[in-house]
């Protein structure tokens, strides 16, 4: 998704750093080699990432300045729900559902391009002001959610499954909008995805709530989530 | 033994004897797993310092000892072990988190590649990074 800005505007001191939120290295490993991107993509095994920047899904993106400056925090980077519109039958979603996916695809991806170009000038940095206004911050539950969590992956390895298990279910209990943590934690199918009956439960329970927080630009979907 | 998961990944400390919740490190020790450092005044990171509470002295300091997890859990830091106490992890509490994001400076972190190699957010400097997550869950 971000090899073409990248190699469009690398030379003008823009990169993408790619992390995978993923304690098996293994299950990111095809993917990182068939994509081949030649920018870096690091393995982030016990997202630190998450705890450090409070993010709770992927994909999210921070945008960071030539000064180590966040000038957009964290966010959903342009992913709209539209699988929650799944027609389990024919498993597929409704066109105008699908091109909503795509245009908000299109749409942060402009951005991301209009800031590489324009820096500073773009209308999509937010001042100081405007980043912290748009920042969520982690409380003391959630700070103790990625505590557990990093210590249920790591017994997880190690085969100490059941108090590895119920230390993950505390984590995602404690930090429920997190849906890496459950994620991470559930079990997956064939395929690799998490997205088991278990996951679509956990998605209708949303009800009128998002999956994917709407970000706040403009041209981005404004509508609640599709139904199903 | 016990293995504390730090930021760079799980690191192996002398832990000496103590009961299930106590975690006695050397003192040197303590900089292997966390920022911090006993000093005569306490323990510390930076100017800032936790002193022993004069009354407790002995959950907290013993012979060449800390007891890490007493120090943690007065600074109201999250933390957890295992059921048998072998492995420790010792959390970054929600307030510095949030000063760390409200500073605006871009907390740095180090990750490997799939071939090992270290990459940190601050090799970076100079230029804009998209920093944006994935996964193949």
């Amino acid at each position: 998704m971000w090899q073409a800005i990248y190699d469009d505007y690398q030379n003008k001191d823009f990169i993408v750093i790619a992390i995978a939120m993923d304690n098996d290295i293994e299950a990111a490993r095809p993917w990182i080699e068939e994509a081949a991107p030649t920018y870096p993509v690091m393995i982030d095994r016990y997202h630190q990432l998450a705890d450090l920047y409070n993010m709770v899904n992927v994909p999210q993106a921070v945008w960071i300045n030539e000064d180590g400056r966040i000038v957009r925090p964290t966010e959903n980077a342009g992913a709209f729900e539209g699988f929650r519109a799944l027609n389990f039958e024919t498993m597929t979603v409704p066109e105008e559902v699908s091109a909503t996916v795509q245009s908000s695809k299109a749409t942060y991806v402009a951005a991301i391009r209009d800031w590489a170009e324009k820096g500073e000038d773009s209308v999509h940095v937010f001042s100081p002001n405007d980043a912290l206004a748009h920042m969520d911050k982690p409380d003391d539950n959630i700070a103790k959610a990625h505590v557990l969590f990093r210590l249920g992956l790591y017994l997880r390895q190690i085969s100490k499954n059941e108090e590895a298990d119920a230390l993950l279910k505390q984590a995602s209990e404690l930090h429920p909008h997190s849906w890496s943590i459950w994620r991470q934690a559930a079990d997956t199918l064939d395929n690799g995805l998490a997205a088991g009956p278990a996951f679509w439960q956990r998605v209708n329970e949303l009800g009128e709530s998002h999956y994917y927080k709407p970000v706040d630009m403009e041209g981005m979907p404004t509508e609640g989530p599709p139904k199903g | 033994m016990a293995t504390v998961l730090t930021e760079s990944g799980p690191v192996e400390v002398s832990a000496g004897p103590g009961l299930v919740g106590e975690l006695w490190l050397a003192r040197p020790d303590t900089e292997k797993v966390s920022d911090w450092t006993m000093k005569p005044e306490g323990l510390c990171k930076g100017d800032i310092c936790m002193p022993v509470p004069t009354d407790r002295t002995d959950e907290f300091v013993r012979d060449d000892r800390v007891n890490l997890a007493a120090f943690w859990q007065r600074m109201n830091k999250p933390l957890a072990h295992s059921a048998d106490g072998d492995v420790w992890v010792l959390g970054e509490d929600a307030e510095d988190r949030t000063a760390g994001l409200t500073s605006l400076d871009a907390p740095d972190f180090a990750l490997p590649d799939l071939d090992g190699k270290l990459h940190s957010l601050s090799d970076y400097r100079g230029k804009k990074v998209l920093l944006a997550t994935w996964a193949s869950w």
